[in-house]
């Protein structure tokens, strides 16, 4: 089932918390909304099922306008962050409510909430109560029962922010098999940025209750539209250049740039992964001191420092480390194999985009 | 009434084991406040027993039984009756509106709530008297319309009303605040009306509250004296509630039924407690049920 947002802002008072926000969501797709808290992604899903009225701007499910239409009415299965099961009834009850609501038979009604039981592994749990659960558990009764009345979307709002971290790896990707399964349209809140690469289809990226980005998670990874996208998702280096005699440049570093306004500032980030760090001085054009390497498992996160003391981090797989020979506080050769100027958070990219193009397909600086 | 005051030397007793209090401290704290539960609570209380049957069995159920007595019990049934549902109803709505939803003048409402708590019962009932008695702002109008208010049983309802307020209400909306508004809400996406949602949602996880509140209505409902005795009239037979029925007969020089029906309403002080103890200790259980944290077993059977 889509889903489409056109042009919805929702104010609380004076309080704008998601601003003029138009994005689809395809039917089938699996789409994670990312940002800070406080952002405006939670606002959105509640908007999606009704539980919030947008202040202005149109809501559409499969093409339908659901503006008015009750929550009650708009067939979702939402999954709330603390899971809201009904404490006082059993695992089986808090299942069969929405069927119970709906008057299915008691047989259907025994029979759909056996099937999920079984789906969801919770097996022999039926007659338990919510406060006799774990945590996952807990969040598996929550999504069994949002799905048993067969809703046409699925909305779940931070699905792993209270369970721990050992078993958050297995219920990412549980969830992603069960949406493969049940092939229903979902769209889920996260403020992790991890997750949210890995899980979805598509990222939708919110900043201050405004949509900074959508796209695939290589998308956003790759080609982040601003600055904010580019560091809220994995790591960026971020330097601020100046425009000089045809170059960008930031203390001993300079970026060819031609046709670009003399004087003008302009800002470029680029991903660690992106810095090729040598032990031969004579190697890459710049230079720079290993300050700190960061042990990440198979790979190792550099902290370089130029001569002026930018900070610049690098990096690398462990095997790359052993075979260069690198050291702490020993002098390196580092350079950048590619970057984006990058406009301001919010912003459009600045007209020097013509600059941009030209400045991507210069190599080995 | 004994066993509360018994088990809390008990309870003391066993907290101070680890701050290593003297014993001599130890003792006279729990001997004074043995001594103090006894004097004030115990005491009087077996005497109103022992003095309403200090003329044997039979003339205590004779003195039960007159005419206007066994009336005042009826009152009293009846005020309870209809004040009790329409203050469980009223404290359901009040606390439903103060716990879940955000409004101009909820702070003026919470505060009206606990206005009968620190209003004088008599001013409450003179408030009542002001409002319809014949020289009353409404008196006249209610006088042509041949209804009576004051010295009479809907004066003594309404009073009760007043002073019976809170109970439900203060019992509830804590309970409510504390529980948020997430489970209603989730019964809402499951397609569950206003209605559903309360019946099967909201009640259910506050009914040891409310059942608490209620008990303590009913007991202030059928021990109410100051506000129900500006209003009533007093009236033997007619507008005359227990508790202005004892002081009457105390009186007229007739201690022993006086003591007859206060020994009712003891009796029904007694019941509450325990039913309010037994109450509680429901609750706390339940509490410590949800506070149980169990360690997260990893996920066996992902699909």
């Amino acid at each position: 089932m889509s889903i489409e947002l056109r042009n919805v802002t929702k104010r609380f008072g004076d309080v704008p918390a998601v601003s003029d926000v138009s994005f689809t969501v395809g039917e089938g797709e699996l789409v994670a909304l990312l940002g800070p808290s406080g952002g405006g992604k939670t606002t959105v899903l509640r908007m999606i099922a009704g539980l919030e009225v947008p202040t202005s701007g149109d809501l559409f499910i499969r093409g339908q306008r659901v503006n008015d239409v009750s929550v009650q009415q708009r067939n979702i299965g939402f999954v709330f962050q603390g899971y809201a099961l009904f404490k006082t009834m059993s695992v089986f009850d808090n299942i069969a409510f929405g069927l119970k609501i709906k008057k299915w038979k008691k047989a259907d009604i025994a029979d759909r909430v056996g099937e999920l039981l079984k789906l969801f592994g919770l097996d022999g749990l039926a007659r338990r109560y919510p406060h006799q659960l774990s945590g996952g558990q807990r969040q598996r009764v929550a999504i069994a029962r949002s799905l048993a009345p067969r809703p046409g979307v699925l909305l779940l709002d931070e699905p792993f922010g209270a369970v721990d971290a050992k078993i958050r790896q297995e219920l990412r990707e549980w969830l992603v098999q069960l949406h493969d399964d049940l092939d229903v349209t979902t769209v889920f809140v996260t403020h992790d940025q991890e997750e949210a690469l890995e899980v979805s289809n598509r990222i939708v990226i919110f900043s201050r209750g405004r949509l900074e980005q959508i796209g695939t998670p290589r998308e956003v990874y790759e080609q982040p539209k601003n600055e904010f996208v580019a560091r809220f998702i994995g790591v960026m280096n971020v330097l601020e250049l100046t425009v000089r005699d045809g170059h960008a440049r930031v203390n001993e570093l300079s970026f060819p740039a031609h046709g670009a306004a003399e004087g003008r500032t302009l800002r470029i980030g680029f991903r660690p992964y992106a810095v090729q760090v040598s032990s031969n001085l004579g190697e890459h054009r710049h230079r720079a001191t290993l300050k700190h390497v960061y042990f990440l498992g198979v790979l190792l996160r550099l902290e370089l420092e130029t001569p002026s003391g930018l900070v610049i981090r690098a990096r690398i797989t462990k095997e790359e480390f052993s075979r260069l020979g690198l050291e702490e506080d020993r002098e390196v050769s580092f350079q950048i194999r590619e970057y984006r100027v990058l406009s301001r958070e919010g912003d459009a990219l600045p007209p020097e985009s013509a600059v941009a193009h030209q400045m991507s397909y210069a190599e080995g600086i | 009434m004994s066993s509360v005051a018994r088990s809390r030397p008990a309870a003391s007793a066993k907290s101070q084991r680890g701050a290593e209090e003297s014993p001599l401290v130890k003792w006279t704290l729990i001997t004074i406040a043995l001594l103090f539960a006894g004097t004030f609570l115990v005491l009087p209380l077996a005497n109103v027993f022992y003095q309403a049957l200090s003329k044997g069995f039979g003339s205590y159920f004779r003195a039960l039984v007159e005419p206007d007595t066994l009336a005042s019990i009826r009152l009293t049934l009846l005020v309870a009756a209809i004040s009790v549902p329409l203050n469980c109803f009223f404290g359901v709505v009040a606390a439903w509106a103060v716990a879940k939803f955000d409004f101009k003048g909820k702070a003026l409402l919470l505060t009206l709530i606990d206005l009968p708590f620190s209003v004088s019962p008599v001013v409450a009932g003179l408030m009542f008297v002001v409002l319809f008695g014949l020289q009353g702002y409404l008196g006249e109008w209610l006088d042509a319309h041949d209804m009576k208010i004051i010295f009479n049983v809907p004066g003594i309802v309404l009073a009760t009303l007043f002073i019976t307020f809170p109970f439900v209400a203060r019992e509830l909306i804590p309970l409510m605040q504390a529980q948020g508004s997430d489970q209603e809400q989730a019964a809402l996406t499951l397609g569950a009306n206003g209605l559903q949602t309360f019946w099967y949602v909201t009640l259910p996880s506050v009914k040891w509250g409310l059942l608490y509140g209620v008990i303590l209505c009913n007991a202030r409902a059928m021990g109410e004296f100051g506000a129900v005795a500006v209003v009533s009239g007093r009236v033997s037979g007619l507008s005359e509630t227990m508790p202005l029925r004892v002081e009457k007969l105390y009186n007229e020089y007739n201690a022993a039924a006086a003591f007859g029906v206060a020994s009712l309403l003891a009796l029904l002080a007694l019941l509450t407690l325990g039913v309010k103890t037994w109450l509680e200790h429901r609750q706390s259980l339940e509490m410590e049920r949800s506070q149980e944290v169990e360690e997260p077993s990893t996920v066996s059977h992902p699909l």
